[in-house]
């Protein structure tokens, strides 16, 4: 190789370090890099991210490598600057040293990879369990020791998807209601689905494992930090799945105490008051205007908000048999919905009160107008087996 | 052949009449190319229906990119740009980048092995016109109420089983017969190499896109019957009440796509093999010296062959497999790497010190070993099991595999196009629009794959069909290369009609100076008929 050769390898390889050196340090210093993996809030995001740089340094520095030679090669090795092709096209040698010396770079890649994945995938002595449940197109938490467990939906408006308002500061990333966790603790969260895949996924903790119905997964973080972490369902499920965040806070443990606690005396005071309005009835304007909320923030993302639905794919409510003449079937499937396709059983996520609002809503929107009215203890009568 | 037959008017051959082969049994107009059973014939209708289908699919891509230029749904609903996806993925797979191969393998096999055509044409005829029949079917998909497949190519259970459409009974169909036409492809691949090579061409004197494409078929027959098992199992739980993937019936979803990634896995190498074979041939003649490593290329294209089918469940880290699994998985796939780069450092080795010339099919070859490294980098990093559940299913999965099959297999298929075809038509093809062709792809498939990366590292998910706000900047300049790349293959369109049209300067029979192989010493353009009397292989 002649100088000029070597100077073209020698400010080939300067611009490298220069690229790979700016991005580690945009990336190195900010809490969320839009370049680069986060090195999150746990030990083992830390970890992950030493991994990620390394690997993606040593991938640098061959390609530093290879390339730099064939662009030498290039430029020296042109017909045009009158270069006679050489004659050799063998060597066992060069064979078994290119050969080798990958291999050897692999491995000193494979053994810190192996350690930081029998870290993260040690599910042993947790403090404390969360089970998540995907379904489409939201997240279900139960807090295992606690009488805790709500729905976590989507929490930007239909406006800012639609551009008829401008986008919040964390536009797709809101929750109406967050994960809670305490910080400093290993919680353990059993994963599973009530219908198609999902894959429960927050990059600051480098956990992401996959929804699978019918079956359990489990995953584990220890939270350095409060914050609030902001992530995504990562595997494609439905219509929706660009539509179902995961937003996590993590409290102080005293912080988290109370929290969960006030959960469990609202819980509590919010059963009682199911139980006292069974009793009483709704009038027709507060069933219809409850029912339009509920419906359009549960309902409206299959049977659209016109009740017309999608055809061929979610049926349609508006002059539907079921909604105009069968209202034991209609509180019946709502209620408990239907196997085999992506119809939900509601009964667990709404209030019967929500649930007798939207029946009689879509009883009587959109033209339907069978003036039906639906009230919390007819649901209760269907739900009850009477 | 003493004479050269014009291969797109076949009549001439006819009215030549210098012996009395078949040529005058050839039909004219439409029926010659319904009825051909010419390896020529049916390799030009399998590269003209990639390339329809790679500008079909290519739409669907500029669609997907138009919704993803900002923030907010603007052009389609998430269910359409569902099915985009799905579509795109399954017509850039099945429908252009494989037939692209069939079709230069048809072309190319008999031609570099001496033989006079492929082992059994009538097959041959029929592997390729049931394929139109197959993407008629896909895409009619798209417009039965409901809409067409819009679970992702993969097509995992039970979003494809429970929670599809009725167009998944037209999805599995149209699948069948994708996975017939490549079988019965590859069988005629590899009853043409083992019976019908002339006389002296020994295993190891066999060009290497032969020996890939050998290597290739075999591939495709042990996995294509697996995908048909696949499709088959989704549609029996769709409609016939069956459980493979559901666990309420005693069945699996994480079964699924173990069965579908045993096939998936292979399919990709079935995508690139061909592409590394290309390669081989190009680098040689435009550097003017021998391929450094032949018989180290032939086992290694082998090794990487065999460790396809170990790795499949790296597609699946995040699945929760035991840890032992993962373990397994993620060191056999590490260990490609080995042979891949064995590929790349003998393609150096043969340019080093040799007398490099730059023409086009040059450039697409040297782009291509730059580029499709970079995807196999990022391709060791994704084997990383830890790394990888940040990457998975991100749009650093996404920047990986269009590295690997854009910037890889397509710019092989081109390159292969752009070197072959003055021997196809016996003309040099337009050369400034070609030369525009190459530089406003490189640059633009770049734009348009490189920042994906940094989306996908900053925590952008794939298949959404809209994002959070802080990917916005990157979308957008994602999007403008996207259009660009798309319409730099106009460019290709109009350099591949004027070729077709046979306008350019007629070419030697060797056209390129470093050119070697049997192709080259038959005359330019290739006669219909080439090889009757099998040529003798020192």
């Amino acid at each position: 190789m002649n100088r000029l050769g070597i100077c073209v390898l020698k400010a080939w390889t300067a611009l490298t370090l220069l690229m790979t050196g700016a991005l580690a340090q945009a990336s190195g210093n900010e809490a969320v890099s839009a370049l680069n993996l986060r090195r999150g809030a746990t030990e083992i995001s830390g970890q992950v991210y030493d991994l990620h740089m390394l690997m993606f340094s040593i991938c640098v520095g061959i390609a530093v490598v290879v390339f730099g030679i064939m662009f030498v090669s290039m430029y020296l090795h042109r017909k045009s600057r009158g270069a006679k092709p050489a004659n050799f096209h063998e060597s066992v040698k060069v064979e078994i040293a290119w050969t080798i010396i990958p291999f050897l770079i692999l491995i000193f890649m494979a053994v810190p990879a192996a350690k930081t994945l029998l870290a993260m995938e040690d599910t042993t002595e947790p403090d404390m369990t969360v089970l998540v449940t995907g379904s489409q197109w939201k997240w279900h938490y139960k807090y295992m020791d606690r009488d805790v467990e709500f729905y976590s939906l989507l929490a930007t408006q239909r406006e800012q998807i639609d551009n008829r308002y401008s986008k919040g500061e964390n536009y797709l990333l809101e929750v109406d209601r967050p994960l809670v966790i305490p910080t400093g603790q290993k919680v353990r969260f059993l994963i599973t689905s009530d219908d198609v895949i999902h894959s429960w996924w927050v990059p600051d903790f480098a956990v992401k494992k996959d929804a699978n119905p019918g079956f359990i997964n489990e995953a584990w973080t220890r939270v350095d930090e409060p914050g609030i972490y902001r992530g995504q369902c990562a595997e494609l499920c439905g219509k929706d799945h660009g539509f179902m965040p995961v937003v996590v806070i993590a409290k102080e443990p005293a912080a988290y105490e109370a929290w969960v606690s006030e959960q469990e005396t609202i819980r509590k005071q919010a059963k009682q008051e199911e139980q006292r309005l069974l009793a009483m009835n709704m009038s027709m304007e507060e069933l219809m205007a409850e029912g339009e909320r509920v419906y359009n923030a549960t309902c409206a993302a299959c049977h659209m908000p016109n009740g017309e639905g999608l055809p061929g794919v979610f049926p349609a409510l508006k002059g539907s048999p079921m909604a105009l003449n069968d209202m034991q079937g209609h509180i019946n499937i709502v209620l408990n919905g239907k196997t085999g396709t992506a119809m939900q059983a509601f009964g667990k996520m709404l209030s019967l009160k929500e649930l007798a609002a939207v029946i009689t809503y879509e009883r009587n929107a959109w033209g339907n107008n069978t003036g039906d009215m639906v009230q919390a203890k007819d649901v209760n009568a269907v739900a009850s087996g009477e | 052949m003493s004479k050269a037959t014009d291969i797109l008017s076949p009549e001439h051959g006819a009215a030549d009449a210098h012996d009395d082969h078949h040529e005058h049994h050839i039909p004219k107009g439409i029926m010659r190319w319904v009825l051909t059973t010419n390896h020529k014939d049916i390799g030009t209708l399998y590269l003209w229906f990639a390339f329809i289908m790679f500008l079909v699919g290519g739409a669907m891509a500029m669609v997907i990119r138009a919704e993803l230029f900002q923030p907010g749904l603007q052009i389609v609903e998430p269910n359409f740009f569902n099915q985009m996806t799905t579509v795109h993925g399954l017509i850039m797979v099945f429908g252009a980048v494989m037939p692209a191969f069939t079709g230069l393998a048809n072309w190319l096999i008999p031609m570099m092995i001496g033989a006079p055509d492929m082992a059994l044409p009538r097959m041959n005829n029929w592997s390729f016109w049931i394929l139109p029949f197959a993407f008629s079917i896909l895409l009619a998909s798209l417009f039965v109420e409901g809409g067409g497949p819009a679970f992702g190519w993969t097509f995992y259970a039970p979003l494809s089983t429970t929670y599809s459409g009725d167009s998944t009974a037209l999805f599995v169909f149209s699948v069948h017969i994708m996975g017939i036409s490549s079988i019965m492809g590859a069988i005629n691949v590899i009853v043409t190499i083992f019976n019908m090579r002339a006389p002296g061409m020994t295993w190891m004197k066999m060009p290497l896109f032969v020996w890939t494409w050998l290597i290739t078929a075999f591939l495709l027959i042990a996995v294509m019957p697996v995908l048909a098992g696949a499709v088959t199992m989704v549609l029996t739980d769709k409609f016939f009440g069956t459980s493979f993937f559901d666990a309420a019936g005693g069945g699996d979803p994480v079964m699924f796509q173990h069965i579908f990634w045993f096939f998936g896995h292979p399919e990709v190498y079935i995508m690139i093999l061909p592409a590394f074979g290309i390669i081989s041939q190009i680098i040689p003649t435009f550097a003017r010296k021998r391929l450094f490593g032949y018989a180290s290329m032939v086992y290694a294209t082998a090794s990487i062959a065999l460790l396809s089918f170990i790795v499949w469940a790296h597609h699946m880290f995040t699945t929760g497999m035991p840890v032992a699994a993962e373990m397994f998985f993620m060191f056999a796939t590490m260990l490609i790497s080995v042979p891949t780069g064995v590929k790349v450092f003998n393609w150096v080795a043969t340019m080093w010190r040799g007398s490099m010339t730059f023409e086009i099919p040059m450039m697409f070859a040297l782009a291509f070993i730059v580029l499709f490294t970079i995807g196999g980098l990022s391709g060791l990093m994704l084997a990383i099991t830890p790394v990888d559940f940040q990457y998975h299913d991100t749009y650093f999965v996404v920047a990986h595999f269009h590295y690997v099959l854009v910037t890889g297999a397509v710019f092989s298929i081109m390159a292969a196009v752009y070197y072959w075809i003055p021997k196809w038509t016996g003309r040099m093809f337009d050369i400034t629009l070609a030369k525009w062709h190459f530089w406003c792809s490189l640059i633009s498939v770049n734009v348009l794959f490189f920042p994906m990366h940094f989306v996908g590292l900053a925590g952008m998910p794939r298949r959404i069909p809209d994002y959070a706000l802080q990917f916005a900047d990157f979308n957008k300049w994602i999007s403008l290369g996207g259009f660009a790349f798309g319409l730099s293959q106009l460019i290709f369109l109009a350099v591949m009609i004027k070729a077709c049209r046979k306008q350019g300067e007629p070419v030697s029979d060797q056209v390129w100076e470093g050119a070697e192989g049997l192709e080259w010493e038959i005359p330019s353009p290739a006669p219909y008929h080439t090889f009757d009397t099998p040529p003798v292989v020192k």
